[in-house]
Formats: structure tokens, sequence, C-alpha cells
């Protein structure tokens, strides 16, 4: 996880995006993972998968509910964080950082522009 | 379950608290013209001694197994269910127990749904088996659409000679999803490896092939499965549960997800079921299993506990994101077949197995050295069913077998007749069978 985090976006359904040059990560947000609880499992997608802005690219299970995670912006899937696969904990510890679930090339910046930012997110959250 | 009287003195207090004078005008929105004014043409009602007598009388209208010798099978089986079955299963702590929701309260049923699962993923030899399905035609279908699921393609080859009820129930479920049936056409009353490699396609998410077959014959599962995996597809399996003391279970081919219908551990033979559907996978595929599964823990004094796990996958929470409609299971059944399983023992149904294929060979040979009747497929190994060429109707041969109470075969095109021999016929009964066909 680079920590030169240049533009930092979020998404209505509690994503994070995190673009940085022409890659980008993609995570839920720390409002999402206090949600869900504790994360039992995640399910990602194969690298090399092109996502189209707002697609389901995987599913996240904790011990409440299991919810479905949208790609912010359309991009290929370059890597999935196989650290999940054995500490899914790690979204509920450091949802940010050690917890991101995907990296994309980033293929399309439309709908970029509706991304929330840090204190957009924060309000709408207050708002929840 | 506690009877609670509705005295006229209930019903004035609760009309009282809605405000409402009397029942009639709970129908008042009912427009009067379709509302009925006369009596229901039903007959009146009858005293208890006269209901029990009406109930017996109507009992006796049905040709049960108790009192006929059945040689009926085509997907459900007589046979014999030990009595320490229907000793556990009345229980009323098994009996009248609810869905366990709450693991505090339900310990004995979740133990008992474990156990279930444990002797089922044994005995088919695979990773593991949820708490069982409706029955094994919802499992087969549950299957083809995790497979494709699964793999992300949406074709799925059925073999013909699958069970024709659980045909049409992958057909029900199929139709209006993303799917693609196309049925294997047998050759000789079998699927040849030569069809199947023909039939595979980049689209083929799963072949699915019954063991035996409807017809009672032998798959070759080993290069059918082999096939299937070289393509990418994934090979589902669906088998008779007591053929597995003779056969090699579906875990020794390989097989991804594998089926099969638990009637014959511990289910009378009732019209429309309950049924037990047993189903079975990789564990790498846990997660797009279908129902649910009991896990073992520890509680919190580290004691071993059960509990209801994958329950956040299931449709009544996941909702329209749900993958399967199945949040249930047939626990009761669930328990007859582990107590039946447990009471049999490796060996006890290892024997079961061997008995019902001896007995039905000694018949087949009996019957195809008849004159007037051979063996459909002379030359296809089979298990405990078996199919005949009749020179006359097989309806008529259903008739005439009647008459000395016994449910002969199963009818099927072509004046054939489907024959299931399992380790409860007697020589004698075998016999008296072969003679009336040879008299006919």
């Amino acid at each position: 996880m680079p920590e030169t985090s240049e533009q930092l976006y979020f998404t209505n359904s509690h994503e994070w995006l995190k673009v940085s040059g022409e890659f980008a990560f993609v995570g839920i947000t720390q409002h999402a993972q206090e949600e869900l609880g504790d994360v039992a499992f995640v399910q990602l997608p194969e690298p090399g998968r092109v996502l189209q802005s707002g697609e389901t690219f995987g599913e996240i299970e904790s011990i409440k509910a299991v919810s479905e995670l949208y790609a912010p912006v359309k991009g290929e899937v370059i890597e999935a964080n196989e650290k999940l696969l054995t500490a899914p904990e790690l979204v509920n510890n450091d949802p940010l950082g050690e917890g991101w679930l995907i990296k994309i090339r980033v293929l399309s910046l439309d709908g970029l522009d509706q991304l929330l930012s840090g204190s957009e997110y924060d309000s709408l959250v207050k708002e929840l | 379950m506690a009877y609670i009287p509705n005295t006229p003195a209930d019903q004035a207090e609760m009309l009282e608290a809605i405000g409402l004078n009397s029942i009639d005008d709970l129908f008042a929105p009912i427009p009067q013209h379709l509302q009925l004014k006369s009596e229901l043409n039903i007959p009146s009602s009858l005293d208890q001694i006269s209901l029990t007598r009406h109930y017996i009388e109507l009992a006796k209208k049905n040709a049960g197994a108790e009192d006929y010798t059945c040689f009926l099978g085509a997907g459900v089986y007589d046979h014999y269910v030990p009595p320490t079955v229907g000793a556990i299963l009345s229980r009323g702590e098994f009996l009248t127990s609810y869905t366990p929701y709450q693991p505090e309260v339900s310990q004995g049923v979740l133990q008992s749904i474990y156990e279930f699962q444990t002797l089922i993923a044994e005995l088919f030899a695979m990773d593991l088996a949820n708490a069982s399905m409706y029955d094994c035609a919802s499992g087969l279908a549950e299957a083809a659409a995790m497979a494709s699921y699964i793999t992300e393609r949406r074709e799925i080859l059925a073999a013909d000679t699958i069970n024709p009820a659980h045909l049409d129930v992958l057909r029900t479920y199929l139709n209006h999803g993303p799917y693609e049936l196309h049925l294997l056409p047998s050759q000789d009353g079998r699927i040849q490896s030569e069809t199947l490699k023909d039939a595979l396609s980049s689209t083929t998410a799963a072949v699915l092939i019954q063991h035996p077959n409807f017809y009672g014959g032998i798959e070759d599962m080993f290069s059918l499965s082999d096939l299937a995996h070289a393509n990418g597809s994934l090979f589902v399996a669906s088998v008779d549960p007591l053929s597995l003391g003779l056969l090699s279970p579906p875990g020794d081919y390989d097989a991804d997800i594998a089926v099969g219908e638990g009637q014959a551990l511990g289910c009378p033979m009732g019209f429309g079921g309950p049924m037990l559907g047993l189903f079975t996978c990789k564990s790498q595929y846990i997660r797009r299993l279908p129902g649910r599964i009991v896990g073992a823990t520890t509680d919190i004094d580290g004691k071993k506990a059960y509990v209801m796990t994958l329950r956040t996958r299931e449709q009544d929470i996941r909702r329209e994101t749900a993958t399967s409609n199945i949040c249930t299971n047939v626990a009761l059944y669930a328990l007859a077949a582990a107590v039946h399983l447990a009471t049999l023992g490796k060996t006890g149904v290892e024997q079961v197995a061997s008995l019902s294929f001896q007995k039905a060979h000694y018949m087949a040979s009996q019957i195809d050295s008849l004159p007037g009747y051979r063996l459909t497929f002379p030359e296809m190994p089979f298990f405990k069913e078996f199919l005949i060429d009749c020179s006359s109707s097989p309806e008529q041969i259903n008739q005439r077998l009647l008459k000395d109470k016994i449910l002969g075969g199963y009818v099927a095109e072509g004046n054939r007749m489907l024959i299931a021999v399992t380790e409860q016929r007697s020589r004698k009964q075998i016999d008296d069978f072969v003679k009336i066909l040879s008299e006919f």
C-alpha cells in the first residue's frame, strides 16, 4: 500500500478509492467495517477482469450479513489483496490501509466527479 | 399442541376491542354478491368414534408396502428401516423442535444435524455435506445453478438417464434463469464417453450424471468426470446413498458436487413425500453451497458446542442477492437418516447394497430366461434395478400382480417395466413374481 495517497474518494455505498497515477486501490470505509462487524470472508475478483463503474466486484461476509462490493470507477483488476484470504480481520483493523480489497488500473475517470470527498462522506455518515 | 378454546365470551371481548358488533361485521368489506349465503356443500360433522372409523376405511384403500410386496422403485425404495429410527424420531425433543436459530436452546437438534452431515460426507467421500435439501431433485437443480455460478458459464449438460421427475424439476428451476439446459443422449441405457466428449463446449458449466442411472445402470463415472474436468466444467453426481456400500463414492471419482435421495434412509414411502435431499461438495465451494451447515465450536466455558453457520448467506437475509432459494432443511428426516446409518454401520450399508445387488441379479436372470421377456439392456451392468421388455402390456401384468398383493414395476414407454429389488425381498417373493410373469 503506497503511502502517497494523492486523491481519496468515497462512494455512497461506502467504498473508498485511492487514486495514484494510473492505478487505484479500493476498499471499504471505517464506517462500513463498523456496521458490518467482524468480517469472516472476502470474495474478490481474478486479476484481468474489467470492472465497469458501479459493477459488483465481490462480496464481503461478516457475522451479520453478506454485502456486495461495487467498483467506484471503471478499471482492470491488477491485484486482489490475498492477505484477506487468511486474515479477513484486516478489513476491520485497518480498512483504509492493510485491509484494502483490490488494486485496479483506472480505465476511465467518468463518474469520478460523482464520488464524495472526505468531508462530504463524513457528513453523509453523520446523517445516517 | 395446546388446545386453546375460543368461547363466545372471548369472541365478544375481541369484537369489542376492535369496535365491531358481530363476527359477520368482519366480512362487511366483501361485496354482498360475493358472499356465500348458503351452507357449504359438505357432509355434517362426525363424532370422534365415527371419524376414527372413517379414516381407518380410507387408509384401507391404500396399498402400502406393509401389506404388499413391493418391486416398485424409480427413485423411491422399499429398504428396511430399523426400529431405532422410529424410537428416536418419536421423541418430542426432536419431533416438535423448531429451526435451531438459537444455539443456547437447540444443542440436541444442532448436534443431530452435525452428525447427519458427518455421516453423509463420509458415505459420499466428499469434503462436506449440508444440513439437507427438500429432495434429490431440488438438490440436483441447486447443484446446476451453483456450478453455473462458480464457473461463470451457462450450459448445463444433463444425462437423459437421470430420473425423469428430477429432470422436470431441473427444467423448472433453470427455465427462467441465465442457463441453457441440454440433455446428453444415452446409448444402450448409458452415457457413452464419446457422446459427452462431443457435447462439451467452452460454455459448459456442469455435467450432471445419475449413478446408478434411472434404469439401474452403472455409469462410467471416472471417465465422465475426467472429461468434464478436462473441459473446465464441474462434475455433478446424483447417487443412491445405499449403493455406496458397493459402488465407488463420488469423492473417489473427483465429483465437485454430489447429491442424492435420502428417502430410503428412513422416510416412509408417502405419496408426495416428504423426501430428504442429500447435498455434498468440495470444501473450496462452501460459500456457494445452498442451504445451511451446522458447525462445531466451543462455548464460553470451552465445552464443545454446535451452531448454525453460513446463515448470513441464506436467502431470507440476502434477499434479492441470494443465489439459492433454500433456507431450511428437512431436519427430522435428516435425523432419521443419521440414526439409520449409525444403526447399519459400515458393514450394514455394505450388506444392504450387496443383498440388493444379488437379489436383483437373481431376479433379472430368472426373468430373462422366460419366453416373452428379456432384459432391455443385457450388456449394461446394474445395481438393484433393471428394465425388461415385455411381450404383453406391463399395465395388465401389474393388475394381475396386484391380485396377489404384489406391487409390480414402474411402467416405462414401449411395453417396458423397471423392476426394483431391495434387500427386503425374499427368494419366494421373487419366485412368485416370476411365476406370474411366466403364466401371463
